[in-house]
């Protein structure tokens, strides 16, 4: 094994970000695998962001522009002519 | 990636001054919008404030626009400058954080390891739980809460955020990384709490 390849708790968290979006070398994900499967703390700082970053885009948290809103923005913008057919 | 809109807006069209093309942009970006300013500055007030400004001015400029970027790295772009502008003015001192969000190696050492990952959905989406979610979002410095925002929330490529922010690949990179350590340490502390609760509530019941 290259010696530069050697993962540990700090090069794993440098990576996290592109570990988690799937934008690392195959070497590279085997590598931090390697070393997830023998390290308890970096698992769980893997688990709980990803978590965090599921929880962020889930529907849940997808807020519309209220009715109300939408109504005035168009009004701001001159465009109350078009306000009507949106969602019809 | 920016999800295509169902039907192409035209650029022609929007430079001309086309009314119902500039109102049919209005209504394919005005959430994407909205969202950014109420993460951005978290009230409902200010996110409608950012939401008119930023197509006011969009529609002022529409003529000056050369169509180098897309219409929603552009209008991306003029959200993030109205949010931060509308952040200057509501807490004109300087984030000392903000200062260091370009160090590679600032704050990252995560402290919490309680692996609350497995908890189902309706805890962690319950009113509390999303409660939690966006008041930690609040607590980012603002120049990570954006790149944050762009990325996580509204899905942006990295290179998308990069055009919309003006920063590098690099630059981006590094504020998402240090932007999710720091939300992933606020959630695990406050499930932490929360789980010792629950425990100190289990066995006030059992007794
Ligand atoms: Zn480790």
């Amino acid at each position: 094994m290259m010696d530069h390849n050697h993962v540990n708790c700090e090069t794993l968290l440098g990576s996290l970000s592109e570990y988690i979006d799937g934008e690392l070398s195959p070497e590279l994900c085997r590598e931090i695998e390697k070393h997830l499967a023998g390290c308890d703390n970096c698992r769980v700082v893997l688990n709980t962001t990803r978590r965090t970053i599921d929880l962020v885009q889930s529907p849940a948290e997808a807020v519309p522009v209220p009715d109300e809103v939408r109504e005035r923005l168009f009004k701001r913008l001159n465009l109350d002519d078009y306000l009507k057919p949106k969602s019809q | 990636m920016i999800n295509p809109t169902p039907q192409e807006l035209s650029l022609e069209k929007l430079r001309a001054g086309d009314r119902a093309e500039m109102a049919r942009m209005v209504d394919v970006f005005s959430a994407p919008v909205y969202r950014l300013g109420l993460r951005m500055l978290g009230s409902p007030q200010d996110a409608e404030d950012v939401l008119q400004n930023t197509f006011m001015n969009a529609l002022t400029h529409l003529s000056e626009f050369e169509g180098r970027s897309s219409i929603a790295t552009w209008l991306y772009r003029i959200a993030a400058n109205e949010a931060l502008m509308l952040i200057r003015r509501r807490k004109p001192e300087v984030n000392i954080e903000d200062l260091q969000a370009d160090d590679p190696d600032a704050g990252l050492m995560p402290t919490q390891f309680v692996d609350w990952s497995g908890l189902p959905e309706n805890e962690l989406l319950s009113e509390e739980g999303k409660k939690a979610l966006d008041a930690a979002i609040q607590t980012l410095p603002e120049n990570l809460r954006m790149v944050f925002v762009m990325r996580d929330v509204e899905g942006l490529s990295i290179k998308e955020t990069a055009d919309a922010l003006g920063l590098t690949g690099t630059n981006v990179k590094t504020r998402l990384l240090r932007a999710r350590l720091h939300l992933r340490e606020r959630l695990s502390a406050y499930y932490a709490e929360r789980s010792q609760h629950l425990i100190r509530e289990d066995k006030n019941d059992g007794s």
